[in-house]
């Protein structure tokens, strides 16, 4: 237990990264961690030892995060871009100044399930086998939604002016 | 060559593909600007929330959140509202005259401080009502509460600082709650309240409650109780300090 302790405390860091990016607010962010943290303790006995421990602890951290939204202590602002029309707030397409604090108010207007893909491949480094085993997802569907969310951030942050994906070539 | 598609250029971006794959992306990407500028979107946003999120990475844990599991006891805190339940319940039966002979189960000292202790020392954000930083206050305010003069004793050549402090109800009068916590998150509390079971006795006494270990003693109008999840040797050496500390 001591062991097992020790090791998810490794992850501990990259989890809060992760729960900061989902949530966008430090102190849900916190809540989700702990959150994950009880669970995990709760069910160590059920994780394999010699498995991976960061994709097992997301995982956890994934079905907290559904849950806390269904309860509505998380609530979920995002809205798919097609459902937003083009009331996109549009501001001048700026070059290619990628601004920071942009993509944290594009990343709040995301769908969680979109949000979860997005950051889980980009911020987390998993592989789209391990995004879709933590989200429990067929991996075809990780890859519309991460399609589906970077496009949406794309349009987001350029002023919704580019085109929708489609096939190239 | 095959086509190049949708799912090619995330690949690319997320190094799915194995390196023969990725050259034919690549090549593709000179000659279709678009697709080109869309892998230096993604690459862009992959970049910006590194540079948002990773000083998280670097942020100090809130206190709390990594204690060990041994000493969060998150199934502790269900027992501690099934202990409440089962006092109130026992109590609730001999009222009745039901076990006349038997007296219901004192609400001890060393009971009460193991459930306090079991239900405050998981708490992350909310673990004290007030904060070490206005100590004399809060020893103040306890002093007055309890009618008694309460003192926080400083734990620090164990490695232990006080959190705070809060009131609680006991079995029939307030008592008073001091957290201490060490360099690695673990928690001690002392628990202390008014006329504690009659014992005039100041030898220091040992349970175990539901897993934490209690050290308690009575001196004078006051009854004190030491709980952590500790070696019950180093329970006990803490418990002299404070016992020596409360009475130089």
């Amino acid at each position: 237990m001591a062991d097992f302790a020790a090791q998810v405390a490794q992850h501990v860091p990259r989890l809060r990264r992760y729960a900061l990016a989902l949530t966008g607010d430090r102190y849900r962010a916190d809540d989700l961690v702990q959150d994950t943290l009880e669970r995990g303790w709760s069910k160590f006995h059920l994780w394999r030892a010699g498995s991976d421990l960061r994709a097992w602890l997301f995982t956890i951290m994934h079905n907290t995060f559904v849950n806390q939204l269904r309860q509505g202590s998380l609530r979920d602002s995002g809205v798919p871009l097609d459902e937003q029309g083009l009331e996109v707030p549009v501001r001048a397409a700026q070059e290619d100044a990628l601004e920071i604090r942009d993509l944290e108010a594009a990343l709040a207007r995301l769908p969680a399930e979109y949000r979860e893909v997005v950051l889980l491949v980009g911020l987390e480094n998993l592989r789209y086998e391990e995004t879709a085993q933590v989200l429990g997802i067929p991996v075809g569907t990780v890859m519309s939604r991460l399609s589906r969310g970077r496009e949406q951030l794309r349009r987001l942050m350029a002023g919704g002016a580019s085109p929708s994906p489609k096939l190239v070539k | 060559m095959t086509a190049i598609n949708d799912k090619d250029l995330h690949s690319l971006v997320d190094g799915e593909l194995d390196p023969a794959h990725a050259a034919r992306v690549e090549a593709y990407l000179a000659s279709d600007p678009a697709a080109a500028e869309r892998v230096a979107a993604y690459r862009r946003q992959n970049d910006a929330l590194h540079a948002l999120f990773d000083p998280a990475l670097e942020e100090p844990l809130p206190p709390g959140l990594l204690t060990k599991p041994e000493s969060r006891w998150p199934l502790l805190r269900h027992a501690a509202v099934i202990a409440w339940l089962a006092v109130g319940g026992v109590a609730g039966w001999s009222m009745r005259g039901a076990v006349e002979m038997t007296a219901p189960q004192p609400v001890t000292l060393a009971r009460q401080a193991a459930v306090a202790h079991a239900v405050y020392v998981p708490e992350v954000r909310h673990p004290v009502e007030v904060g070490a930083d206005q100590e004399q206050h809060l020893v103040a305010w306890l002093s007055k509460r309890l009618d008694a003069e309460v003192k926080a004793p400083s734990l620090a050549e164990s490695g232990y600082g006080l959190v705070g402090g809060r009131l609680l109800p006991a079995a029939d009068g307030p008592a008073a709650q001091f957290m201490y916590q060490d360099g690695k998150g673990r928690r001690l509390t002392l628990y202390v309240r008014r006329g504690a079971e009659g014992n005039q006795e100041t030898a220091f006494r040992f349970a175990q409650e539901s897993g934490v270990g209690v050290f308690y003693w009575v001196e004078g109008p006051l009854g004190y109780a030491l709980s952590g999840d500790l070696e019950k040797s180093e329970l006990l050496r803490i418990a002299n300090i404070v016992f020596h500390q409360l009475n130089p």
